[in-house]
């Protein structure tokens, strides 16, 4: 092992305050506000807490050292266990990654419906997240109506691939299974279905409940300047007011076909970019993506075979390609260098959740512990894809 | 801005600490030596013709023998233009300047660059491992790692 002074074993010994005391406190590993397995570090000067040290690597599973033995085809299972909320998401950066590296064409009609899974991904994921957020604040009624909604849609994926929550079902160049018969009519049922529940039962029973409200207006305030520096993504960076969205402003796929707004913080309950705005932001995206999918139904080709284009060996040509795509916790970047042999020689994650992450520090200084809830809450981070 | 234009104005600045470049690919890139690799990146993100003020990723790689890549992606906002950067390093010269300086963002993904590949990133202020234990021997993603059969006495097969 080589190791230099500076990279030395252990954790950071704590600064002391100036009075000499600080105590650490730890919230996790095995904590319901987050959301798997991750432990904060917590130095408390009094009810404040002063500064917040992340622990992971719980969940790690080695995927990148995997994803150097194995074949692009045999590397999309090990993506769905990644972010395992938005599995479809997953599956399509990558597919769009190695797409990108060969130059492969793709069928219409295989585009359209990349989409109109990727996009009731965001959907299933935003609701999760939106229902254990409300959960963490002590709204147990929405978490849920959140996951009997979340539920259709996984009805939805299971009518399709046969899996609720691994999908392994956008391939390079295709799809694993056509749509069945009479699904395209069930989704636009559940879209005008979802677009009410959310008007007549979420935003009345969470978003604008005042005890809600009070808990996460001007919490865990990220301002733009901030979210640039640390990387933020996804809502996190909607939330502070930044008008960015890949799928507009870096597109991929066919994005650029459809009408649909990019919803960003305002500010409605308190600062821009607070806790509140984060999560309304979530709120509002799935409007549009109802929207999205709702016109991609309408344009897409009925006919066609959506293996026609999967490639039966996977070749890639040498060189190397850093491609992002917009998964519903931001920006999913697969950094893949190829040699021209079968397997990657390297493949980098950037996952969002772990960049989203990495600025709790910095926003949780000065708050008080039930704070760092919320604030962990509207991160909306999953460790499957920190940790990998 | 087009690539070629931003590397044209860095090379009006730093010359020689361009070593390569690589425009005609599906994702550009160029090489720059390492010395040079704080400043150039300053100079990328405050220019006001450039303003890259993202960090999208930064990626450690041991290509093969004793090569070594760390390679970081930027983008800005402002003009929605990117560039990816190059340091070479060896296995036996493995330290990097830090780039947390520029961009907070390069902390974890410099932690973790040092964690799986081993690149020791010179002046880091919080210089641990991120995914691996504490306690973990040797960088996982080294083409020469070979996994041990026990960890602290656990077997791990």
């Amino acid at each position: 092992m080589e190791t230099s002074e500076l990279f030395h074993l252990g954790s950071r010994v704590p600064d002391l305050g100036p009075d000499g005391e600080r105590m650490t406190l730890n919230m996790g590993p095995q904590h319901p506000s987050t959301h798997g397995v991750l432990r904060l570090e917590l130095e408390m000067d009094g009810e404040e807490v002063a500064r917040i040290t992340p622990q992971m690597g719980y969940l790690h599973r080695c995927f990148e050292k995997y994803a150097e033995q194995l074949t692009p085809p045999q590397i999309f299972p090990y993506t769905d266990r990644m972010d395992y909320l938005a599995s479809m998401n997953n599956n399509f950066g990558f597919a769009v990654t190695v797409e990108r590296l060969m130059g492969l064409e793709i069928p219409e009609k295989v585009e359209y419906l990349r989409v109109i899974v990727a996009e009731l991904n965001r959907i299933a994921s935003h609701q999760v997240a939106i229902g254990t957020f409300g959960l963490d604040l002590g709204a147990l009624t929405p978490y849920f109506y959140c996951f009997r909604d979340r539920e259709t849609i996984l009805d939805f994926f299971e009518e399709i691939c046969g899996a609720r929550l691994l999908y392994n079902y956008i391939w390079v160049g295709g799809l694993s299974h056509d749509f069945p018969e009479g699904l395209d009519e069930k989704i636009l049922e559940f879209c005008d279905y979802l677009n009410r529940r959310i008007d007549t039962e979420l935003n009345p029973l969470l978003s604008f409940n005042k005890i809600f409200i009070e808990r996460s207006a001007n919490i865990g305030v990220i301002t733009p300047e901030q979210a640039y520096a640390w990387g933020c993504s996804g809502p996190t960076l909607r939330g502070s007011g930044v008008d960015f969205d890949l799928r507009r402003d870096d597109p991929y796929s066919i994005y650029d076909r459809f009408d649909w707004n990019i919803c960003v913080g305002e500010g409605t309950m308190g600062t821009v970019g607070d806790v509140w705005d984060r999560y309304w932001v979530k709120v509002l995206e799935m409007k549009e993506s109802i929207k999205i999918i709702r016109q991609a139904i309408q344009q897409r080709p009925r006919e066609g075979d959506v293996r026609e284009a999967v490639p039966a060996r996977v070749k890639m040509p040498p060189g190397e390609i850093y491609c992002r795509t917009e998964t519903p916790r931001g920006e999913l970047g697969y950094y893949l260098v190829s040699d021209g042999g079968p397997k990657p020689l390297r493949l980098k994650v950037r996952a969002p959740a772990f960049c989203n992450l990495c600025i709790i520090d910095e926003i949780s200084r000065g708050t008080l512990i039930g704070d760092v809830v919320a604030i962990l809450g509207s991160l909306d981070i999953v460790l499957g894809e920190i940790d990998r | 801005m087009e690539v070629a234009r931003i590397v044209e104005l860095l090379k009006e600045r730093f010359g020689e600490a361009l070593v390569e470049e690589h425009l005609e690919v599906v994702d550009p890139w160029i090489e720059v030596r390492r010395e040079a690799l704080v400043e150039i990146c300053r100079f990328l993100r405050d220019d006001p013709r450039l303003e890259f003020n993202q960090l999208m990723c930064l990626s450690g790689v041991h290509v093969k023998d004793d090569l070594l890549w760390s390679v970081c992606h930027v983008f800005s906002y402002t003009h929605r233009h990117r560039l990816g950067l190059k340091v070479v390093l060896g296995t036996g010269d493995n330290h990097c300047p830090t780039l947390t300086g520029i961009w907070p963002a390069a902390d974890w993904h410099e932690r973790e660059s040092y964690d799986l590949v081993g690149i020791v990133y010179d002046g880091h202020p919080d210089p641990r491992r991120i995914l691996c234990p504490e306690d973990w021997v040797g960088h996982p993603l080294r083409k020469d790692y070979v996994t041990p059969s026990t960890y602290n006495g656990m077997p791990l097969d």
